[in-house]
């Protein structure tokens, strides 16, 4: 396991009206478990269902209806942990968070805050190539998700749908380690990256499978290395948490405008109230939510209707032993192996599927020529057509087979690019289609040096200048390319007109 | 600790129970004595005895990751006092 070596990147420095500001951010990252069913009863956890199907009575909390815990939510939640390289806790137990809300039925939440599954673990944040920042995660839980409440249908009335009632979710809490909006968003990419690759969440931010909250604080230079060296909070600023942002770069803006709201009311001589705050992207700013005063009343109390959370320290190993390759090992491999930048390696490890593609594409083949025609020819084809790497009209085999033409000199660099372009829109066998159409180049010296006498004989006052001057010879290179429809082997033509005008 | 009767409406709206002024003096009474039979439960010493979470030796029980349930969206709705298009309908709650 080897990782590529990095530095921190820099605190962002806000300059306000007085002086300069610091950020400190923390995350609390909601991912959806990739499951079947919900993490307490049967039903089915499909997206975009007709409102109020998938619901058992468990989920509707209806009187007597007791939960029983779905196994495989706890494994993803281990192997997300595991991917995070956190402590296992082999006891967890389930607590009540109280509150009420419509989309709420049991009137609580159940969760895990006295004694969570996953414990402290670590995420690398890359910022750019050797750049990346390591943020400590505090902890993971499981818990349920609430259910939706649509405001936009009716003048007096809300609609509520359960159907995400229940449905089992991790929450992944950070430490404030993250200075910055950037950071941030970086931050929510690449744990979307490390959960698709463990597939423990679908990381669908459309669909809400993946949300955060932002807390936010501001503080002079200097304060948060007073916090890190004594742990002691009050080094810090008092923190405002932005509440349910489901997009990267709505969470760069939101930070940023709450820095700035806070520096400003600082600056003013003012003093920051702690609450939790929504963003509003079309106004962009950050408003109070009006249910503060209760937000923070939980009660929580340990669930009387479900036991301790026990598990074996053997399940937690063979959930180890199955995890795949994690993106940061898989760049660092495909730098080395592949002698590849680091910044073709991130692109080509961004999502699984892409990686698994160039994989495919460079076995048994020239490692950067197959990163030089994944990453140029195919994700820029597929970027403009809007089209995932599922979607690819082009396969691992046949893109390979194109590479293998070039390299065994059948076909020009240039010839390959159009092939490459047939191959796109018609499909079929690369080689094939260069036979049958003739593309194939001729590195035939014969018919090379046949097409140059010929040229030479017919240009003898040519031949006299490019004797003369060497620099002239390129003449005679475009006259056979021209003579044998551009499928002249480059170097052997400039080979052929070397000897021959010697 | 005791009970006073303001939390005890605080208590009351965070559950939204509805508890009549009159009846708000007996349940903070009430209230006060559970928590005192608590502490009175924390005198014992447990030094060094681990926590036990039931009488039985029971596992939590599990479930295998199968839709077994749902899809009677009628049923879900049958109690409801108002409903639209298959949705709970409820006075406007807006953030």
């Amino acid at each position: 396991m080897t990782n590529l070596a990095y530095t921190e990147p820099k605190a962002k420095v806000i300059a306000g009206a007085k002086e300069d500001w610091e950020l400190v951010i923390g995350l609390e990252v909601h991912a959806q478990i990739a499951s079947k069913a919900k993490l307490f009863s049967g039903a089915s956890t499909q997206f975009g269902a007709e409102p109020n199907s998938n619901v058992a009575f468990v989920d509707a909390a209806m009187p007597g209806m007791l939960p029983v815990v779905n196994e495989f939510c706890v494994e993803q939640a281990i192997r997300t942990g595991l991917g995070l390289k956190a402590k296992i806790n082999l006891m967890s137990r389930f607590d009540r968070k109280n509150y009420f809300y419509p989309d709420l039925p049991q009137g609580y939440q159940i969760s895990q805050l006295y004694h969570p599954i996953v414990g402290e673990g670590e995420i690398l944040v890359d910022m750019e190539p050797g750049v990346a920042r390591k943020v400590r995660v505090e902890r993971i839980h499981i818990e349920q998700d609430a259910g939706k409440s649509v405001h936009d249908m009716d003048p007096e009335m809300s609609f509520v749908d359960l159907n995400r009632t229940g449905v089992g979710l991790m929450e992944i809490v950070s430490f404030p380690d993250i200075r910055g909006p950037e950071e941030a968003a970086e931050y929510v990419r690449k744990i979307r990256q490390i959960v698709r690759y463990l597939g423990t969440c679908d990381g669908n931010m459309q669909e809400g499978s993946m949300r955060a909250d932002v807390n936010v604080s501001v503080c002079r230079p200097g304060d948060y290395e007073r916090f890190r060296e004594s742990g002691d909070f009050k080094h810090l600023g008092t923190r405002c948490e932005i509440k349910n942002m489901n997009s990267m770069r709505f969470i760069q803006q939101a930070i940023d405008v709450e820095a700035r709201r806070q520096i400003a009311i600082l600056e003013d001589g003012g003093s920051i109230d702690q609450e939790t705050r929504l963003y509003d992207n079309v106004k962009g700013e950050t408003r109070p939510m009006r249910s503060k005063e209760e937000a923070h009343d939980y009660r929580y109390f340990p669930c009387p209707d479900l036991l301790p959370l026990e598990i074996e320290q053997s399940w937690v190993d063979k959930i180890a032993a199955s995890l795949p390759e994690l993106p940061d090992e898989k760049k660092a491999r495909f730098v080395k192996n592949f002698g590849m930048t680091e910044y073709d390696a991130s692109v080509l490890t961004a999502d699984v599927a892409n990686a698994e593609y160039f994989e495919a594409v460079a076995k048994g083949r020239d490692g950067k020529q197959a990163a030089n025609w994944v990453i140029n020819e195919l994700f820029g084809r597929l970027k403009k057509e809007d089209h995932g790497i599922e979607d690819s009209p082009i396969s691992a085999n046949q893109l390979g087979g194109i590479i293998d033409l070039i390299a065994k000199g059948d076909i020009s660099g240039k010839i390959g690019k159009e092939l490459f372009e047939i191959v796109w829109t018609e499909g079929g066998d690369p080689a094939e289609i260069v036979e049958a159409r003739g593309m194939k180049q001729v590195t035939d010296f014969g018919a090379i040096e046949a097409a140059m006498d010929k040229i030479m004989a017919d240009n003898p006052a040519q031949v006299e200048k490019a004797k003369a001057n060497p620099k002239l010879a390129g003449w005679f290179v475009g006259q056979i390319m021209k003579a044998t429809g551009g499928k002249a082997n480059p170097k052997a033509v400039n080979e052929t007109v070397r000897k021959k005008l010697g | 600790m005791s009970i006073d009767i303001k939390t005890a409406r605080k208590v009351a709206h965070l559950a939204r129970i509805e508890v009549a002024e009159e009846a708000l003096p007996p349940l903070a009474d009430a209230l006060s004595n559970i928590l005192a039979f608590m502490e009175q439960l924390n005198e014992v010493d447990i030094e060094g005895v681990e926590p036990m979470s039931s009488v039985t030796p029971m596992a939590l029980k599990r479930r295998a990751d199968e839709v077994t349930d749902g899809g009677y969206q009628e049923q879900i709705l049958a109690n409801a006092p108002d409903t639209r298009e298959g949705f709970f309908a409820v006075p406007k709650v807006v953030e």
